[in-house]
Formats: structure tokens, C-alpha cells, sequence
């Protein structure tokens, strides 16, 4: 496999939303603008390139047993460090989001490519691994919050193009699964092809 | 090749991982710590010039109970008779807690209201920090005239589309700065 597949299956043939259904909790939950998607999207992505090549530096001297919490505390160290920094220069963003930011650290496409890819790989292949894997979680998540966006506010990056609320239930839980199920099928349809 | 499994391995790969990492946030916090401060404190220093008259003297940050619980209130005077109140003001909301800064002018009425912190759900009771027509109904609202409550309960307030958890909230915050003001007012 060369760099640019690499890079490229994270966002196509193994995206990790519609093709590998990970990481679903945080995709369903913030994806209710498309901005909002988004920043999710772009967090997890700077974690998951930084932690993935933590990982596969220090992946050969961990003991297989303790292979696991030592994961852990780096993925977590990246996502605390991700946390100062968003409260620092992004307040508003951090303030959105929330409680999904911490969240990130149990989030199974980051602790996935970590088992998956980057204690078995050299640290520049796990970093495109990573962005990849990035690139496909945040497109996910934009496309995603665009189209409750659309539905449920009537806005496009929070611009609005009609008066009032739009279709209420595609901003709540039952709308993100629809939505989601449906732009897997089509996703899906096209990867096929 | 994986490093065996055995006691002193494991412990010792633990140890340096963790302290490593420990030393790392401890210098990101180091790096953060005054804009995270600075950042909070404009987000304060926004929310009192919201509620509040522009114009007059802002007193420093005064103790005060609210609802139950401490919290903190702001004088603005103007030739130095105090002329509005900021009162910072807490409750639960529908997923935690909801932090209010709400502005009473002297004469009781309340002069504008800006959402602190929240975690309301994104795209339902978050717009409580956001919708203009909510927002803009505690413009100038009077007590003695109206009453603070949404209509489901009875009161004159439109709540949030499908928030009405929220929106009590919010009016009960309003309502518990509304009487620490009172309580001001007679000391």
C-alpha cells in the first residue's frame, strides 16, 4: 500500500462513519450544525494524528499487557492538551461542544487506528493513517450537520434562508439516525459502483 | 518486538508514561493558563456590558447569596447613586447547570439577560443563548406587570420550541436574581 492510499481509504474505503460505523456516540450527538460538526471533526482529527504517532514511537519498548492503559493516558494527555487550548483561543467553540471534547478519549476510532495501525507501523505512515482517518471522521461530520442543519434549522453554517424553525426532529437523536442511515445507504451506493 | 510482560517491565513503562505525560499538561497548563483566564474573563466582561446600561461606573465583584447559592453581583453607578445591578445567577437546567447574568436597573425592571454557561442540548435548549425572540423578551421586562413564567405555567413568557425544562430554568434564575435584588435594595 503507498502513502497516498494511506491516506486516501481513511476518507473513502474505510470511512470510518459510513463504512466502519466508529465513533457513532460523538457523530449522532454534535452533529446538529454543520459547524458544529465540523469542530468535532477537526478535535478528534488533531488527536487522533498526534496520538497515532505517539503511539507507534513508543509502541515496540510497552509490555503487550499494559498496552492498553498506556494508550489510554496518551490519547488522554492529547485530548487534555486539545482542551486547554480550545478554552484558551477557541472559548466559543469549547463552549459548544462541551462535554464531547473529553469525550474524545474513549472514542473507538481513536483507540481503533491505535490498536488497528499504529503500533504496527513506522510513525509517518501512522500520521497519514491518522489524517486520513481524520479527514474521513470530519467530512462525515460536516456533511452530516449540514444536512440536520438544512432539515432541522433551515440554515447553512448557521446562515439562515428561511424564517422560523425548520423540521424540529432532525435537530434531536431520532433525526441524526435517519439522517445518518440515510447517507450511509447513499454512500454506500456509490462506493459500490 | 514487544518488551516482555513481566512485573518490572510493565510498572516501569507505566511509571514513564505517565510522569511524561503528567510533565507535558503540566506545561500546556503553564502555557494556557492566562489565556483560558483572559479568554473567561472577557466572556464576563462581555456578558456584564450585555445586561447593563451603557455608561456608569462598574464596581469591583461584591459577594452575594442567589437562589441558595453564592454567587457574585456588579454595581454599575452612575454620579454615584448605583443605577443598575448585574447579578450573576444559577440554576439546573436540563443537563446541568444554566449561568445567568441578569441586569435590574434601580427601579426593578429588568434590563437585559446574557446566557454565562450552559450545557443544554445543541440545537434545543442551547438556543437559549442564541434565539433572538427568547432573548429579546426579557428586554425591559417588568415584574410588576408581567409575570415570570413560561405560559405552559401561567406566566407571560414564550418558551423555547420543544425547551420548556430550559426555558423554566432560565425564568427561575431570572426570578432568583430578581430577589437578591430585593435583598440588596433593603440593606
Amino acid at each position: 500500500m503507498n502513502k497516498l492510499q494511506l491516506f486516501t481509504k481513511g476518507i473513502v474505503k474505510e470511512n470510518p462513519i459510513f463504512v466502519l460505523l466508529l465513533g457513532l456516540c460523538p457523530t449522532l450527538a454534535t452533529t446538529t450544525s454543520a459547524i458544529n460538526g465540523m469542530s468535532m471533526g477537526l478535535a478528534t482529527l488533531f488527536v487522533l494524528v498526534l496520538s497515532n504517532m505517539a503511539i507507534s514511537a513508543i509502541a515496540p519498548r510497552v509490555p503487550d499487557k499494559v498496552h492498553i492503559p498506556v494508550y489510554i493516558v496518551v490519547i488522554a494527555t492529547f485530548v487534555t492538551v486539545l482542551q486547554f487550548v480550545m478554552q484558551a483561543w477557541t472559548p466559543v467553540i469549547y463552549k459548544t461542544l462541551g462535554l464531547f471534547i473529553p469525550l474524545i478519549v474513549v472514542n473507538c476510532i481513536v483507540l481503533g487506528r491505535a490498536e488497528a495501525f499504529a503500533n504496527q507501523n513506522g510513525i509517518i505512515d501512522s500520521a497519514l493513517d491518522g489524517l486520513g482517518q481524520g479527514m474521513g471522521f470530519t467530512f462525515s461530520l460536516t456533511v452530516l450537520g449540514l444536512v440536520r442543519e438544512v432539515l432541522g434549522s433551515g440554515s447553512v453554517f448557521g446562515l439562515k434562508f428561511i424564517s422560523g424553525d425548520g423540521i424540529l426532529a432532525f435537530v434531536m437523536a431520532p433525526g441524526a439516525f435517519l439522517c445518518l442511515g440515510y447517507l450511509m445507504v447513499l454512500f454506500n451506493k456509490f462506493l459500490k459502483k | 518486538m514487544a518488551a516482555e510482560s513481566n512485573l518490572k517491565n510493565m510498572a516501569l513503562c507505566l511509571t514513564l508514561v505517565c510522569l511524561f505525560c503528567s510533565a507535558v499538561l503540566a506545561a500546556v497548563y503553564v502555557v494556557t493558563k492566562d489565556p483560558i483566564e483572559r479568554a473567561n474573563a472577557n466572556i464576563l466582561k462581555e456578558s456584564i456590558g450585555l445586561v447593563l446600561p451603557p455608561g456608569g461606573d462598574l464596581s469591583e465583584e461584591r459577594p452575594l447569596e442567589v437562589g441558595g447559592l453564592p454567587s457574585v453581583y456588579y454595581v454599575s453607578s452612575s454620579a454615584g447613586t448605583p443605577a443598575a445591578y448585574a447579578i450573576q445567577s444559577s440554576t439546573v437546567g436540563f443537563s446541568g447547570p444554566l449561568t445567568l447574568m441578569v441586569g435590574i436597573t434601580a427601579d426593578g425592571k429588568i434590563y437585559n439577560t446574557s446566557v454565562l454557561s450552559h450545557s443544554e442540548t445543541p440545537g434545543l435548549g442551547a438556543k437559549c443563548a442564541t434565539d433572538e425572540p427568547f432573548m429579546t423578551q426579557f428586554e425591559g421586562f417588568d415584574p410588576a406587570e408581567k409575570i415570570l413564567a413560561v405560559k405552559k405555567d401561567g406566566g407571560d413568557l414564550d418558551a423555547i420550541t420543544a425547551s420548556t425544562i430550559t426555558s423554566r430554568a432560565y425564568a427561575l434564575a431570572i426570578q432568583n436574581a430578581l430577589a437578591a435584588f430585593q435583598t440588596i435594595k433593603g440593606e
